[in-house]
């Protein structure tokens, strides 16, 4: 089973400061790391490769420095990567972005088929989700968006069943093959790397792609040119009054919050019946 | 691609089971305010099985018109026949702007239909405006990069289409018997060509966590640090009878369920009081709960951006003053049990 995983390489947002007089980002203070939906693709991909055989091939459009995202992955598991970079893929949207995938996809398809191509529910700096969606409509190919659960792969039928996450619950779907996941955290858990894997993946150069390596490339549809979305103005979120700061020791804090909150007592009405 | 030709606003309708989705009503008056100032007609898209006769409500809370697309192929939502049908008849209508509500498959169908038409979409807005001037319409959301709002602008391709979180915007008032015109479409998709199926939909129905009609929320964030600092916001929501509500970090972190995530990304609040304990306020955060009727917020940094949006604010070390209210809303409450005055609901 060839699998193939769409990773990207992402400011990690939870140490990312900002600075509040200027309200903007320091980039510096936040390491890029491999979007964590994605290292659960590629951990769901490593699982199905145990059990039916095959390659798990990540690619990921960056700069040269995301080439440390795909490494990770191969100490997840992956058995090869490859980084399209260049100039002309910068600034791209949502809809730039899944074309200059689905044109490094379909070279990938030249030599070996896909099977299943596999992508994380959203990236952590925009949480959009929209790339999948866009790269399966683009390969025409089903999407399923927000995988739990992939519960049956049948190679010979060319078909497979997963679990989609709907509000409150989910949905039992099947799927001929090939077509593409999105997965959310849920599916697995990333297990620990086995030391052959680091040393593999320490020593791992991933195969770097430039537009002039894709065939048939509309240079139009690539980067900031190819994205009909741009941004407009930014401002700083309405600042009210302010809060009424709670002065004092704690015991006068604790109080104080006590009191205002007990005030409003229909907070605590019993409702009829209960 | 000439832009002059698409006119009108339209709203995606989603159905489950044959009843409406709240979303799509709230939509419905947040494109009402843009369609009259376009001056355009506002438009409902309503696929499914048995579901022409929503249409009427779609009417009473604002839509001029409802495209209808009534097919058995349709009972359940699926990308690969959704993505079909709404792309059809966006090409066919041509419609300026296009909403859809945040849902997992209102976001599903968005992105699909996106790259279908070839058109821009902005995710997970939460304000929404027209540039009557340029006639280009203003999607805003947080903006990664920081305590700041973005306007997302789609100018050389349409429809320009955003997804809305749901309870952000607000319905209109229903106005009984107000009528529209009903377009009927047809789908020339066979069941035996596609590709997925639904085999089955599985509804959690003991729903674990109830955010958006909880009357008391207590939020933690990322200063509660752990496993034990979480507990110690459990109890407090424990005896205050609310439910623990959390920031985008600790869920990442893996702390606590998606479920309980307050946001951009995660639910919209307005309960009537809202505690945020150790969250820092970027507006990823406030988005969501910033309507709330009471905000306490309990930070230890006095420059948390959280007091910018909270009624009260003390400073304080959340380890130390969240058992001391756990303790005392507890005598309080079990004071006031006993003399009858405020049970505990
Ligand atoms: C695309 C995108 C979508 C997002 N969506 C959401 C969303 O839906 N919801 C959301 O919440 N965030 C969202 N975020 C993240 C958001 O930008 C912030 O990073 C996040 O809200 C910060 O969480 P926090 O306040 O818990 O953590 P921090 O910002 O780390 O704040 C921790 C706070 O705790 C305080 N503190 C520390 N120790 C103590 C103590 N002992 N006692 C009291 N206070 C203490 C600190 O002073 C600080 O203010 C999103 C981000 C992006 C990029
Ligand atoms: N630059 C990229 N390179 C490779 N995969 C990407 C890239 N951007 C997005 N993806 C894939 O698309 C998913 C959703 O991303 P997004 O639409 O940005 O939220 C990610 O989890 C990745 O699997």
């Amino acid at each position: 089973m060839n699998i193939l995983v769409c990773i990207k390489q992402v400011p990690d947002t939870k140490i990312i400061k900002v600075n509040p007089k200027t309200n903007t980002l320091d980039r510096s203070s936040a390491p890029a790391i491999l979007n964590p939906y994605d290292a659960h693709a590629v951990e769901e991909a490593v699982g199905l490769r145990a059990v039916h055989g095959g390659k798990v091939t990540v690619l990921c459009m960056g700069p040269p420095q995301a080439k440390e995202a795909i490494k990770k992955c191969v100490e997840i598991g992956a058995d090869e990567g490859f980084l399209i970079s260049d100039r002309r893929f910068a600034g791209a949207d949502t809809l730039a972005t899944s074309y200059a995938l689905y044109k490094a996809i379909q070279k990938m398809m030249v030599d070996d088929g896909v099977d299943l191509v596999l992508c994380g529910k959203h990236a952590i700096d925009g949480d959009t989700g929209q790339t999948g969606p866009g790269i399966a409509r683009r390969l025409g190919i089903p999407p399923l968006t927000n995988v739990i659960k992939i519960e049956e792969v049948d190679l010979e039928n060319q078909q497979m069943k997963v679990h989609r996450k709907i509000e409150n619950g989910y949905e039992l779907i099947q799927s001929s093959l090939p077509c593409l996941l999105t997965v959310e955290k849920e599916i697995n858990e990333v297990a620990y790397s086995p030391l052959p894997n680091m040393l593999r993946a320490a020593r791992y150069t991933p195969t770097i792609w430039t537009v002039d390596d894709l065939n048939d490339v509309d240079i139009k549809q690539l980067g900031l040119k190819g994205s009909p979305t741009i941004v407009g103005k930014m401002w700083p979120p309405a600042k009210s009054e302010g809060a009424n700061i709670i002065e004092g020791d704690v015991k006068k804090q604790v109080s104080e919050i006590v009191s205002l909150v007990l005030e409003k007592r229909e907070l605590f009405e019993v409702k009829g019946g209960e | 691609m000439n832009l002059e030709e698409y006119r009108g606003v339209w709203v995606f309708i989603e159905q489950r089971n044959g009843k409406l989705v709240d979303v799509g009503l709230e939509l419905l008056g947040a494109g009402r305010d843009l369609a009259d100032k376009l001056e355009v007609d506002l438009c409902g898209v309503l696929l499914g099985h048995n579901i022409k006769d929503l249409s009427k409500d779609l009417f009473e809370y604002g839509a001029d018109k409802v495209y209808v697309i009534d097919d058995p192929i349709l009972e359940q939502y699926r990308s690969e026949t959704y993505m079909v049908a709404v792309g059809d008849l966006v090409r066919k209508y041509k419609p300026e702007i296009f909403l859809y509500g945040a849902t997992s498959n209102g976001k599903d169908l968005a992105s699909a239909v996106a790259t279908e038409v070839m058109t821009g979409l902005t995710a997970d807005t939460t304000l929404l405006d027209v540039d009557l001037e340029k006639r280009l319409f203003e999607a805003s959301r947080p903006a990664f990069g920081g305590n700041i709002m973005a306007t997302i602008l789609c100018k050389k391709h349409r429809p320009q289409m955003a997804t809305v979180r749901p309870k952000v915007m607000k319905k209109r008032d229903r106005e009984e018997g107000r009528v529209g015109e009903l377009i009927e479409e047809s789908i020339s998709l066979q069941e035996e060509s596609l590709r997925t199926k639904v085999l089955e939909i599985v509804r959690d129905t003991k729903k674990a966590v109830n955010l958006e009609d909880a009357v008391i929320i207590v939020s933690a964030g990322k200063g509660i640090k752990d496993e034990k600092g979480l507990q110690m916001v459990r109890e407090l929501a424990d005896v205050l009878n609310g439910t623990v509500g959390a920031s985008r970090d600790i869920v990442e972190a893996g702390l606590i369920g998606h479920d309980h995530q307050v946001g951009q990304t995660g639910l919209t609040v307005t309960p009537k009081l809202y505690f945020a304990i150790g969250i820092s306020g970027a507006v990823q955060h406030t988005v969501g709960m910033e309507n709330s009727e009471t905000i306490v917020a309990i930070n230890n940094d006095p420059d948390a951006a959280i007091f910018n949006v909270a009624h009260h604010g003390v400073v304080a070390d959340a380890f130390e003053i969240v058992p001391l209210l756990t303790e005392e809303f507890k005598k309080a409450l079990q004071e006031e049990a006993k003399e009858g005055g405020v049970a505990h609901a």
